[in-house]
């Protein structure tokens, strides 16, 4: 080293230092949402990593201690964003759990199409995504077109496609249209085919198949203890799926089977969620057989028979005295909720989403807690990728199946 | 045969002695509290226990009741039987002067962030965490958000300016 760079001080250490440190977001292109890795490398081996969460904490939990229930809803959405009716239903379930209200069939077998609708999308973009870490961009911009499909469905039954707030307790704000009801059928009748020519894209490509088996591999045992649900618990090979230990909205109902990975590393995630995608096509498709089964005043009840708790209609509002009442005690709050604890959990995209709710009589909770399954799993994967390269890290990320907005509430 | 609720009230009161837990029934899932020092032993052998075989930690979060003198803050698990399917939800109380509770991260590894999570938000302190730190708030901060004396902002309040979104 010559003279002139006498001045310059290196910080102690950092010339023996073997490893280098490589800063990995909090907005980078290929994490597909905010987070932050300082990851060690030994060359482009991974040794040790951190990951730094709460970029976009929006303190939902504190805010919903003021809210009543029907305004935590839009809350809910904003978790997991690529399937918010799910967040909406089962912050419904959870309420109606609390609340003791009754759904009838047609809107279980309802909202059961949605959620399975919203499964699907959520599925689509997790796994298309996977497909462009990995080289492959056609499966992604093949897929939107169907994703879009289900958004306009969710238009059709709730006004808004990302964040749906769709639904209310007990049952849906309106009837589906039948406007939705064809989009479903279309729906049911092409993307079979779309969702085969994505798999023959990926399923046996040799390019995919060879940057996905064995990478961010995890053994059931580790998968459990890290408190791992979903997806991405099944691929590990553990038959674990909250529609079928405690099935909500009439679950029950239906012939579905759970599929189930061994190995629990990226190409076994995908894998596991395409078929849960055939699975959930199946579900839909008997569920809609079901609706259709219903004759007379059956086939339009689309809401339970509360009106404690369910906000009427606005042209009942208008013309209606017992529902302007109603209207009126639910806006004003003059509807209290009993007291008690409960958690309620549905099977979300990522896993389980819970809410454990804590009524203290009033309106709005005490105390609000939202179970958010890609929080929990997110800390694996310093474990899943370390000892792995830094291009496998990058699709393990986007296999994980990890939402900024749910983890960071 | 079916592990019931009855069920694991009797095989924890014949492990831990009567009077040792307070049972309590909501919504069909089992609620028990325990005194504070002993949380690392109860959940130990819920999770051991061939019978009970409570493995898996749903859920951890923390709960303020600024009207219980001494028992301010509740740290809540949700444990889950996954072979039987049962559902238990399991609380200890402390003093809100001196959170401390043992850390269930060695046996847990989903406990880590999830205990950090509470520590941010709670301020309990898990004694042997190994990285207890702040994880969703900025490392900066110098109170316990969600503990109930830290009310949300008055909606009504006029003195902020605030250009950019107007109020």
């Amino acid at each position: 080293m010559t003279e002139q760079y006498h001045h310059i001080k290196l910080p102690e250490g950092s010339i023996e230092k073997q490893t280098t440190t490589l800063n990995v977001g909090p907005t980078h292109p290929a994490t597909h949402g905010v987070f932050q890795n300082i990851m060690e490398l030994d060359g482009e081996r991974i040794v040790s990593t951190e990951s730094t969460v709460g970029y976009i904490h929006r303190a939902f939990e504190k805010i919903a201690e003021r809210r009543p229930l029907y305004q935590i809803t839009p809350l809910t959405d904003r978790l997991n964003y690529c399937s918010s009716p799910i967040n909406n239903m089962g912050w419904h379930l959870t309420c109606e759990k609390l609340l003791g209200v009754e759904t009838p069939k047609r809107v279980d077998y309802l909202r059961i199409i949605i959620m399975e609708l919203a499964r699907i999308s959520d599925h689509l973009i997790c796994n298309s995504i996977v497909g462009v870490d990995t080289g492959a961009y056609t499966g992604f911009l093949y897929v939107m077109q169907y994703r879009e499909l289900i958004y306009e469905i969710y238009e059709e039954v709730c006004g808004s496609r990302l964040t749906t707030n769709i639904g209310r307790i007990g049952g849906f704000e309106r009837n589906f249209t039948n406007t939705a009801f064809t989009k479903l059928e279309k729906f049911l009748k092409e993307y079979p085919s779309v969702l085969k020519e994505f798999e023959n894209l990926f399923t046996r490509n040799r390019i995919f198949m060879e940057r996905t088996i064995g990478g961010g591999a995890i053994s059931a045992e580790r998968a459990l203890n890290y408190g791992f649900t979903g997806p991405n618990l099944r691929a590990a090979g553990v038959d674990y799926d909250v529609r079928v230990h405690t099935p909500y909205s009439s679950y029950g109902d239906f012939d579905f089977t759970i599929p189930v990975g061994k190995t629990g590393d990226n190409y076994d995630r995908f894998l596991v969620r395409n078929e849960e995608m055939w699975q959930s096509l199946n579900i839909i498709q008997q569920a809609y057989q079901k609706i259709q089964e219903f004759k007379g005043a059956e086939a339009e009840v689309f809401h339970a028979n509360v009106p404690e708790y369910y906000l009427p209609e606005k042209k009942d509002v208008y013309t209606k005295m017992e529902a302007l009442i109603w209207h009126f005690k639910i806006i004003m709050g003059e509807v209290d909720m009993p007291k008690g604890e409960v958690y309620s959990s549905v099977e979300g995209g990522n896993g389980e989403l819970g809410f454990y709710l804590i009524s203290d009589g009033g309106r709005a909770p005490f105390r609000l807690h939202f179970r958010r399954p890609c929080f929990i799993y997110y800390q694996a994967y310093a474990e899943l990728v370390s000892g792995g390269m830094l291009s496998d890290a990058i699709v393990t990320m986007s296999s994980l199946n990890l939402i900024a907005g749910e983890m960071d509430a | 045969m079916a592990l019931t609720n009855e069920k694991i009230q009797q095989r924890l009161t014949e492990k831990f002695g009567e009077g040792f837990f307070t049972f309590e029934e909501s919504y069909g899932m089992l609620d028990m509290e325990a005194p504070k020092e002993h949380n690392l032993k109860v959940l130990q052998f819920l999770f051991d226990d061939a019978e009970l075989n409570f493995k898996f930690l749903t859920d951890l979060c923390a709960v303020n009741y600024p009207d219980l003198p001494g028992r301010e803050l509740a740290v809540v698990y949700h444990l889950h039987n996954l072979q039987d399917n049962v559902r238990i939800r399991f609380k200890v109380f402390t003093d809100i002067t001196a959170p401390d509770i043992y850390t269930a991260s060695k046996l847990f590894s989903a406990a880590n962030w999830m205990e950090r999570e509470t520590y941010d938000f709670y301020g309990v302190n898990f004694v042997g965490h190994p990285n207890l730190k702040r994880v969703l708030n900025v490392d900066e901060m110098d109170y316990f958000p969600m503990r109930k004396e830290y009310p949300l902002e008055d909606q009504t309040r006029v003195d902020k300016d605030d250009d950019m979104f107007g109020r």
